[in-house]
């Protein structure tokens, strides 16, 4: 196929950088909720009415939301092949819980009111709240390790190993920066949850969830600004040293990198992408403002655009960097080194820009049929057929 | 056997796998009969297919439910226990799963909250095109799967680069339209189709003998025999096609499946029953069909398939070739690349048999030092263990051939007997509901242990494929995933024998009004009226 030569391999890997964001931010805003939701169920709900009522505001929903994950998991070893095999077997005991969480979260929606038991459904209600606090910890908890640089090297076959024992590398992911980051994502994901809820519930729910929500917003924007002057004054970065080679066979071991002062030389060297944490810190100020006001609809567009910010401002302040590696830092995958092949990004590309559209048209087509508020008298009138 | 990781991730891809294929074939077949029984409702605008609808489709989401939470495990593990095949074959092996996600699984999943909380939120024929899509989305799912699995048994369009030290895709199109995928994939999806087929038989037999919701029951028996039947014969024929691609493919596969340790003459016979001896390298008391294999494995009487004593000669010479493709690579990657045609030559003519030098770093590290017993040793470890492969294939092909003559009797006694089902040609389907199951986890057994020692038929061997993981690790997640599972395992059957006790859910307002306006008719026909009960 001489086909794919049409784009260059430099253009298609930051293609697929950016659809690598557009898939993580696309999980964070649609299943982000979700989680939230699950999050906040203990509190939100106290009778077993108001709590089927938050569970059926993500009912219909959440299983094509789970979608953008596994999706992100299918796009990650399609087309950064590398790093699906470091990060996924690196964080592998994280990696696990996650796994744990996220099975427990369906079974959870689909199993709890079908029996009537008071045990059998509070135990379901656990499962819920486990499977939504407990992966957005997790994602943060990752995401401040690769921001610190993970403890892996890789063999002159590419194999990828790992420093410490088995305690040691469960145990070293829970450092206080990474701890930090953690509670922005749980923070940041109970706010969106809120902001979901006080779309589709009313009542007791919808007060309850917009007065936890408030708080969460704060607490998100307190240490999203924390954790931004940790990695300014006391978090080395990264930076690939000598030439760098655009369009060259995937193998981290071919460029040089060396630890940097600090990440943030970045908005030095590319002084627009100061955008993404103003966005981020925008979004979730006014997301907060909504939830104390009575605005809905805008309150959830604000969440969302604060998410997108916060999230962006990660990928754009690594770039090119990928997966750093503190043990080997030669070992670092970046954009330009640990893609697919020329051909298969082409390929992806070519799969997603068919897909992607579709995908968005009936999921929005499937919001709008399911557009409106779920109340308590849709529950009891619906018992058997609702969650 | 000494658990070492190797094992301990063999036992932990199999287990976790096995447990999601307990799901999967009847969300690929239920998918279909549920669809199908709406579609009925919106032609007929019965409302007994309205309720056989809901309550099939309840059970559906049951089992749907844990096939989609099991699923995760699947898209993950790859990377967290399989890291270096990962890292390997992610470019080929990749993009499939990705494409599942894209065009398959998202359209399922989206759809499917629809399908159970729209029904008074759309029009009739616009909830049936939502149940459509879900068993699409379900099925296209499986294409992908299999086109991914297909690679790793036969892996076309592909070529190793030494300077990123993987494989990378030459040609999409040869991946997609992989001769081994697309049989593996009719077959897999017609053996979900039995599966479903042969489920809802069982329980709407297990209605009849209860004298409940005789109505829903007859009507599910008609649609489960006429679709179980028409896919019982198409799994037997794929899965013939199966078994001749893999004459070509995977030909120590089939030589250890049929038991064969020499080559025989032309054509071959089959062995119906035997006793493999690894040891000795024969089948004891075995019990042959002449003519059978060869025509199976080859479509003509005059083609030898090779036996498996000369299929271990056949490796020796390529691990030979592969040493020279491992000097090869190595002089390559020292130079960046940067080295003579002859090298680069040299290296083309032998990278196909790379993988077979590998086998040797089970034994040393560098492939080049290997000595004439090392080389013999690795070239036995091609062969897989011949008796799990010899039963589980005839297990699965005998209870094939039992799914066509039970799904067949129904299909008779439904169309020309007037639906009289004796008694125990009742308790026979209720007794038969476990069987598919078997038949597809043993398929699936023959399909992935027959491949060993390999990952990637010929090109990664196992031992090489999986993360720098300890024992520990792996320990842990192992007791996880069992202890897990199983308490998901006793939650699903509860709450299916719950729901299967229930019975449909009463639909009364509409059922009493068309059996008033259908009163005379029915009257005259003589056709009882059962009202379905709570």
């Amino acid at each position: 196929m001489i086909l794919h030569e049409l784009l260059s391999f430099e253009l298609l890997r930051v293609i697929w950088w950016l659809l690598l964001g557009v898939l993580l931010i696309g999980f964070a805003l649609t299943d982000g909720f979700d989680f939230g939701v699950g999050a906040l169920l203990p509190f939100v709900g106290r009778t077993d009415t108001e709590r089927r009522v938050a569970i059926n505001t993500v009912g219909p929903v959440w299983e094509g939301n789970q979608v953008w994950f596994i999706l992100g998991g299918g796009a990650i070893f399609a087309a950064w092949p590398p790093l699906y095999a470091v990060s996924f077997s690196g964080f592998y005991l994280a990696m696990f819980a996650v796994l744990a969480a996220l099975i427990l979260r369906p079974v959870g929606f689909k199993y709890r009111s079908k029996r009537d038991s008071k045990l059998w459904r509070s135990s379901w209600d656990w499962a819920l709240f486990v499977g939504g606090a407990v992966p957005p910890v997790i994602f943060g908890v990752a995401v401040g390790n690769v921001l610190l640089g993970v403890p892996f090297h890789l063999t002159d076959d590419l194999m990828p190993m790992y420093e410490g024992t088995f305690y040691g590398k469960f145990l070293g992911l829970l450092n206080p920066f990474s701890i930090l980051v953690g509670v922005v994502s749980l923070s940041m994901l109970m706010m969106h949850g809120a902001a979901w809820l006080a779309l589709k519930a009313e009542g007791p729910v919808q007060a309850r969830a917009r007065s936890i929500g408030a708080v969460a917003g704060i607490v998100a924007i307190a240490t999203y600004a924390a954790a931004g002057l940790w990695l300014a004054f006391g978090i080395q970065g990264y930076a690939i040293v000598g030439e760098v080679v655009k369009d060259g066979p995937s193998n981290p071991l071919h460029s040089e990198v060396v630890r940097t002062a600090s990440w943030l030389s970045a908005y030095a060297e590319r002084p627009w992408i100061i955008i993404a944490p103003v966005l981020g810190f925008v979004g979730l100020a006014l997301a907060v403002l909504g939830l104390r006001s009575t605005r809905e609809v805008s309150t959830l567009l604000w969440s969302k655009l604060g998410i997108f910010g916060v999230i962006s401002s990660v990928g754009l302040t690594m770039f090119p960097f990928i997966l750093p590696s503190s043990k080997m830092p030669a070992a670092s995958l970046t954009v330009w080194d640990s893609s697919s092949s020329h051909l298969t990004l082409f390929v992806m590309l070519i799969s997603a820009l068919i897909f992607m559209p579709m995908i968005l048209a009936y999921t929005a087509w499937v919001y709008k049929v399911l557009w409106g508020k779920v109340t308590e008298k849709d529950i009891t009138d619906n018992s058997h057929t609702v969650y | 056997m000494e658990l070492d990781v190797v094992e301990l991730s063999r036992l932990q891809f199999a287990m976790t796998a096995m447990y999601h294929f307990l799901f999967v074939p009847l969300t690929l077949g239920l998918s279909i009969i549920v669809a199908v029984m709406e579609t009925v409702y919106v032609m007929t605008n019965r409302p007994i297919w309205r309720q056989m609808t809901k309550f099939w489709a309840t059970l559906f989401g049951i089992n749907f439910v844990l096939g989609v939470a099991t699923g995760i495990t699947m898209e993950f593990q790859f990377g967290m226990n399989w890291s270096y095949y990962s890292h390997y074959v992610g470019d080929i092996f990749g993009a499939p799963l990705a494409i599942e996600g894209l065009m398959a699984f998202f359209m399922e999943a989206t759809f499917v909250g629809l399908m159970f909380f729209g029904w008074d939120k759309m029009s009739k024929v616009a909830h049936m095109i939502v149940t459509w899509l879900v068993a699409i989305g379900s099925n296209f799912s499986a294409l992908w799967i299999l086109i991914a699995n297909g690679w790793m048994q036969n892996p076309v369009g592909a070529e190793f680069n030494p300077l990123s030290m993987r494989m990378e895709m030459t040609s999409f199109f040869e991946v997609m339209f992989n001769e081994v995928a697309q049989a593996k994939f009719v077959h897999t999806v017609s053996a979900g189709y039995v599966t479903a087929s042969i489920f809802v038989l069982g329980v709407s037999a297990w209605y009849m003998l209860k004298g409940r919701h005789i109505e829903l029951a007859r009507r599910s028996i008609a649609v489960a025999a006429a679709f179980g039947l028409a896919s019982a014969l198409s799994v037997v024929i794929l899965g013939d096609e199966s078994g001749y691609s893999a004459t070509h493919s995977q030909k120590m596969k089939l030589a250890a499946i049929e038991g064969m340790w020499h080559t025989e003459e032309a054509p071959a016979s089959f062995t119906a029953f035997g006793f493999p001896d690894q040891e000795a390298r024969e089948t004891h008391y075995a019990v042959h069909i002449p003519y059978v294999m060869g025509m199976i494995g080859t479509r003509s009487l005059d083609t030898a398939i090779p036996g498996i004593a000369e299929l271990e000669q056949n490796a020796i010479t390529r691990i030979r070739s592969g040493m020279i493709a491992y000097d090869d690579l190595m002089k390559i990657r020292e130079a960046k690349g940067v080295v003579d045609e002859s090298v680069k030559l040299s290296f083309e003519n032998h990278s196909a048999d790379l993988g077979f030098a590998f086998l040797l770093k089970r034994y040393i590290d560098d492939p080049r030092l290997a000595t004439e017993e090392q080389i013999l040793m690795a070239a036995e470890d091609t062969i897989p263990t011949v008796w799990p492969l010899f039963w589980s294939f005839r297990i699965m092909v005998g209870l094939g051939f039992a799914f066509i003559a039970v799904l067949g009797y129904f299909f008779v006694v439904t169309n020309w007997k007037g639906m009289n089902y004796p008694r125990w040609a009742l308790r026979m389907a209720v007794i038969v509901i476990p069987a598919p199951w078997i038949a597809a986890e043993m398929g699936w057994f023959t399909a992935e242990f027959g491949r060993q020692p390999w990952t990637v038929d010929g090109v990664l061997p196992t031992a090489m494929s999986v993360s720098h993981l300890s024992v520990t690790d792996l320990a842990i997640t192992l007791a996880g995933f069992v202890t897990f599972y199983s308490i998901l395992f006793i939650i699903e059957m509860g709450l299916m024998i719950k729901y299967i006790k229930k019975g449909p859910y009463m639909d009364v307002a509409e059922t009493e009004e068309w059996t008033r306006t259908h009163e005379r008719r029915l009257s005259t026909l003589g056709d009882p009226v059962v009202m379905p009960a709570e």
